[in-house]
């Protein structure tokens, strides 16, 4: 079970990761969780600086771009 | 029924009636801002999209494409050199920007966990000015020498209201614990020459693209008025190579383009725009499949188009129906318009910047909102008042700022702005 959290606080870039992060774990099939993170000063406190941002359980890996679905699927495995 | 949730339709039904029912279709005020906003609406669509708004969009798109944003962010840490912090503070907005929504966390972030709350104030307050499309907008319609004014005073205001914030609270700061963010490590993909050259290409395109006629017949900038287009197509070529050498585009494709746009200049040599239109279609065409960045650069570019676009129309036309096109009214009296903020007086800049600070400005609004008020007698000094303070602050902004750093230190922020935007106003009113 996988925990994959979106850090922005809602704009259109933001929308996307979610909706790419979610297509990736979808297409492998892995057990997962989505959770939006919009709250800025959690954001920061994550050590975030560049949104829209990914962290799944709680470690940040994508900061500051919107990768392609397939990069999100290898980084999801 | 489940009036909880239906009370909304209901509420909307009745809006829509009674907004209709008595819709003053006839009096001649309303229909004239309904021409006033069609009117100008079709002249940004005709004289700012495609050589001005189009290019400024593959610049802005390229920048996010192709800068590191990581090697700027090192100059924000808690051990950077605290000068060059609000150096490049004052001035990242320009590559960092891209997207107005990027600017409050990178602040919170500066503040919380890098070089603290004066170069985090600079960068918040220079951010939304200085990015490329608030510059190339704001001297294409407003004027050359707006622009350079709006740049020029978010750049130095924000390095002045960021020292200022340091100072008066001082003793806060220090008290507060500090923790390092986890800056990302920048890689280089290119040297850096390579993409300033690529970037120069792209900006000479966009100027001489628009380099308007000057009032005289001679002098430098008429010789430059009269062989615009040569110099465009000059540029545009040194972009195509620059392109395909150093950052893979397809040969094949970028020549097939760029001979399209030959052809097509030689063909209708009295209407360029087919010719330039041609050469960015034939661009898009040659990056837009393409793996890694230059597929990043195109998909970048079309995201703000889809984001800027819509809100920018939007904004033309309310503001054509609210305030008409310049000489002519919309539904605001011209007289109110003069009243308020006309002249140069103290009055009218304070006016304008404290109705800027709170008020909420859409992505590049202000540019046709601020040309209506021109338009209808606002004076040149709070108009660059509203333009220093309109885009880095607003009521949304405030909440959030306050959350992060306190309602305090929000509430002498939101005045310092307020004061500055006043005091530029009125000197630069003083001069134009």
């Amino acid at each position: 079970m996988k925990t994959i959290q979106i850090l922005g606080m809602g704009c259109p870039k933001c929308n996307k990761l979610y909706e790419h992060a979610e297509a990736a774990a979808k297409e492998l099939g892995i057990e997962y969780k989505m959770e939006k993170i919009s709250d800025i000063n959690k954001i920061t406190d994550m050590g975030v600086m560049m949104t829209p941002a990914l962290a799944v359980d709680g470690t940040v890996k994508i900061s500051g771009r919107v990768p392609t679905v397939e990069a999100l699927k290898e980084l999801l495995k | 029924m489940n009036w909880k949730t239906e009370w909304k339709w209901l509420a909307g039904f009745a809006a829509a009636f009674f907004a209709f029912y008595f819709l003053p279709v006839g009096a001649p005020r309303f229909d004239g801002a309904v021409t006033e906003a069609l009117e100008l609406t079709k002249w940004y669509t005709r004289e700012h999209v495609l050589l001005c708004l189009v290019p400024a969009l593959l610049i802005a798109g390229g920048i996010s494409a192709f800068v590191s944003q990581a090697s700027v962010m090192r100059y924000f840490g808690a051990q950077a050199n605290k000068i060059l912090s609000y150096g490049v503070a004052s001035v990242s907005g320009t590559i960092l920007t891209v997207c107005s929504c990027t600017v409050l966390p990178l602040f919170a972030g500066i503040y919380k966990r890098g070089a603290g709350l004066g170069p985090a104030i600079a960068f918040l307050y220079s951010g939304p000015a200085i990015n490329v499309l608030a510059i190339v907008l704001t001297a294409r319609i407003l004027g050359f020498e707006m622009g350079l004014a709006r740049a020029i005073g978010a750049v130095v205001f924000s390095v002045v209201i960021g020292l200022a914030m340091h100072f008066i609270f001082i003793k806060e700061e220090a008290a507060k614990a500090q923790s390092q963010a986890d800056l990302p490590v920048p890689e280089a993909i290119r040297p850096l020459w390579q993409t300033v050259l690529y970037f120069a290409a792209m900006c000479a395109v966009l100027v001489f693209a628009n380099w308007g006629k000057a009032g005289e017949t001679s002098g430098f900038f008429y010789a430059v008025y009269s062989v615009k287009w040569p110099l465009t197509s000059l540029s545009a070529l040194a972009f195509a190579f620059f392109v395909v050498r150093w950052f893979g585009a397809d040969r094949i494709k970028i020549i097939a383009a760029s001979s399209a746009t030959a052809v097509l200049a030689l063909v209708f040599h009295d209407m360029p725009v087919i010719a330039f239109s041609a050469g960015f279609i034939g661009l898009s065409w040659a990056i837009n499949g393409e793996e890694g960045e230059l597929g990043d650069w195109f998909s970048a570019s079309w995201e703000l188009s889809k984001q800027i676009f819509p809100l920018l129309l939007g904004g033309v036309f309310v503001s054509g129906f609210l305030l008409g096109r310049p000489g002519h009214e919309g539904v605001i009296p011209s007289a109110w318009v003069a009243w308020a903020v006309g002249g140069n007086s103290f009055a009218a800049n304070f006016f304008s910047s404290i109705v800027a600070a709170f008020m909420y400005f859409a992505t590049l609004t202000e540019v046709p909102i601020l040309q209506g008020f021109i338009g209808s007698g606002m004076g040149k000094g709070p108009a660059l008042a509203l333009l220093l303070a309109g885009p880095a602050l607003s009521l949304p902004s405030m909440l959030v700022l306050k959350s992060v750093m306190g309602a305090k230190k929000t509430a002498v922020y939101v005045a310092l702005v307020v004061i500055m935007a006043t005091f530029s106003g009125m000197f630069y009113g003083a001069f134009f």
